[in-house]
């Protein structure tokens, strides 16, 4: 079980005994970003420090285009960075890791291939056992309860299908990270339930380290073990908020005082920062 | 329709011609039409006695095609092959032009404009020339038909290459693709859609280079025939050239269109879901 850290230990840096095990899975150091767009220079993000632990849930909450995207894409490595250092695995990212799975904010169906054959896209790639990877896509696809879709082409799918697909895709390949950019935004709220438990069932399965951006606070603070919070833009990391709620989490959870407690800290701080305006 | 309205004695009366009103439904209108203009045609010829050096009724036609298919038909056939010829030539061309242009800076910036601009040389103009060159026979033909036909299976393949989304190349990158791959796997098939809507284009510019060819100097096919035809008034052997002409034009387009849902079938799915 992962050790979750007490809410005070916020502010004090921790230090470890030894450095193997705690070497965060992912280092993010003095981290920034500047398009150069049509409209000349846009700061899309000021300086970022965040460590992640290995097998850790990381949520990134933030208002419209603040850089969540933005960050998530230079964890990955297929944007470079204006300044600083990322690390995963203490090695640089300066290229595509292709260790990492990714469901990008658009489902980035390939509109020619069936369900299926969308997943199977993964294994190919990479060059994986074709007999393995599709019995695991098969799993996958039964999980988000597309069973009977394996065969339908992307035009035959609704948004919420799709974004599923996209999912199953990511996960194919088992990976160790997974930098999710709004997965469920397009779900209605009984698959979006049953998709967080499934994701975090693969979580703990597969010791699966998780950054995870989203518009909804109480699903971040359901899946996480730590919750950042980022200002408008240009972004910075304003607050990271530690979820100290017992795993497994159930859905009963989201009626317990200290749940509703961090929904009021978390929408404090949203408050604070002018992202909601109450008359 | 108007069944809904039919009072009931008209519709017992449908009721009794149903079996022939459903054999009649399924021929496309445009068929009903083209018989309409066909009727209209040799009826207006009979009654106003129109000299058949000017204008032939159909029936005229259809008794020039008895009597001179044994003509018509092998230069049909010449005509055919270099259409076809020329046009499998453009596409083995255009296509993989296409993907240089799209892949190389210096394709892109150093020929991709110049054959933008050659675009503006009417082919006609040129087709004299092709003849000096490559003498009376087949080649100055299959020549013009690959000038006329390759450009729009180039610029409609570029199109479609570039049309790539960023996602869509992210995505490939974050699995690792090799360039190999992602053009493939990705930039291709996404691309083909496209590249089809191009070679349909190509097939009716075919058919006009090679006629237009065969207009210019030819011994044989149906231009040729035409020509000749022409130069005798006999108009209704033109006419059964042109009509051969047509059938070819179609033949070849409807060819591409299977050979198009063989290649593409998700395109089709999402038709027949998005016509219903
Ligand atoms: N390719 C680009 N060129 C120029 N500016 C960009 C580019 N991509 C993003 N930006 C800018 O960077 C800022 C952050 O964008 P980003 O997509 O990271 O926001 P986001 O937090 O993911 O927003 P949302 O929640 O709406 O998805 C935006 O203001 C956007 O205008
Ligand atoms: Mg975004």
């Amino acid at each position: 079980m992962n050790a979750i850290p007490s809410p005070d230990s916020l502010s004090t840096p921790t230090t470890d005994s030894t450095p193997s095990q705690c070497a965060p899975h992912v280092s993010i150091a003095g981290v920034t970003k500047v398009f150069n767009g049509r409209k000349g220079r846009v700061q899309a993000l000021e300086p970022v420090d965040l460590d992640i632990r290995r097998g850790e849930f990381v949520s990134i909450l933030g208002p419209s285009g603040c850089g969540k995207s933005t960050l998530m894409m230079l964890l990955s490595g297929l944007l470079p960075s204006s300044s600083g250092r990322i690390t995963v695995d203490g090695k640089e990212i300066t290229a595509p890791n292709p260790e990492a799975g990714i469901v990008f904010q658009k489902d980035v169906l390939l509109e020619w291939r069936s369900a299926l054959e969308n997943v199977m896209i993964q294994a190919e790639i990479r060059k994986s056992d074709k007999a393995e990877a599709k019995s695991r896509a098969m799993e996958l696809l039964s999980m988000v309860s597309l069973d009977d879709f394996h065969d339908a082409y992307p035009s035959e799918l609704s948004g919420g299908m799709r974004q599923r697909v996209s999912i199953c895709r990511a996960l194919l390949h088992k990976p160790p990270l997974m930098l999710m950019d709004e997965p469920f935004g397009a779900l209605d709220a009984m698959t979006r339930d049953q998709l967080q438990l499934d994701l975090l069932k693969l979580c703990r399965d597969d010791d699966m380290t998780v950054f995870f951006i989203t518009h909804s606070i109480p699903e971040a603070i359901f899946l996480s073990d730590r919750v950042v919070v980022m200002t408008p833009r240009p972004g910075r990391i304003e607050r990271i908020v530690n979820i100290d709620l017992p795993r497994p989490r159930r859905l009963a959870m989201r009626e317990d005082p200290k749940f509703i407690e961090y929904v009021h800290e978390l929408t404090g701080i949203f408050k604070s920062l002018g992202v909601f305006r109450e008359e | 329709m108007a069944m809904a309205s039919a009072t009931e004695p008209q519709q017992e009366r449908d009721k009794a011609f149903a079996p022939v009103l459903k054999v009649l439904n399924g021929i496309p209108l445009a068929v009903w039409t083209l018989i309409g203009l066909l009727l209209f045609w040799e009826a207006y010829v009979r009654i106003a006695s129109v000299p058949p050096f000017i204008l032939p009724a159909p029936t005229a036609i259809a008794q020039e095609f008895r009597d001179y298919g044994h003509r018509l038909f092998p230069n049909a056939l010449v005509t055919m092959f270099e259409v076809v010829f020329g046009f499998t030539c453009a596409v083995l061309i255009g296509v993989p032009l296409a993907v240089a242009i799209v892949y190389s800076t210096f394709i892109q910036k150093g020929v991709y404009p110049l054959i933008v601009a050659s675009q503006t040389i009417p082919k006609v103009a040129i087709a004299p020339l092709l003849l000096t060159w490559f003498g009376y026979g087949m080649a100055p033909k299959i020549v013009i038909v690959i000038l006329l036909s390759f450009f729009p299976i180039v610029i409609n393949s570029v199109m479609g290459l570039r049309s790539a989304s960023e996602e869509m190349i992210h995505l490939a990158r974050s699995m690792g693709a090799n360039s190999w791959q992602t053009f493939w796997k990705f930039r291709l098939p996404h691309a083909l859609p496209s590249i089809f809507a191009g070679l349909k284009l190509a097939t009716a510019l075919s058919v006009i280079g090679a006629i237009v060819a065969e207009f210019i100097g030819a011994d044989q096919g149906l231009g040729y025939l035409i020509l000749i035809a022409g130069s005798n008034f006999d108009v209704a052997r033109q006419f059964a050239a042109i009509i051969c002409i047509a059938l070819i034009g179609m033949c070849f387009f409807f060819t591409l269109e299977m050979v198009e849902r063989l290649v593409i079938p998700w395109r089709n799915k999402a038709d027949v879901s998005g016509d219903a």
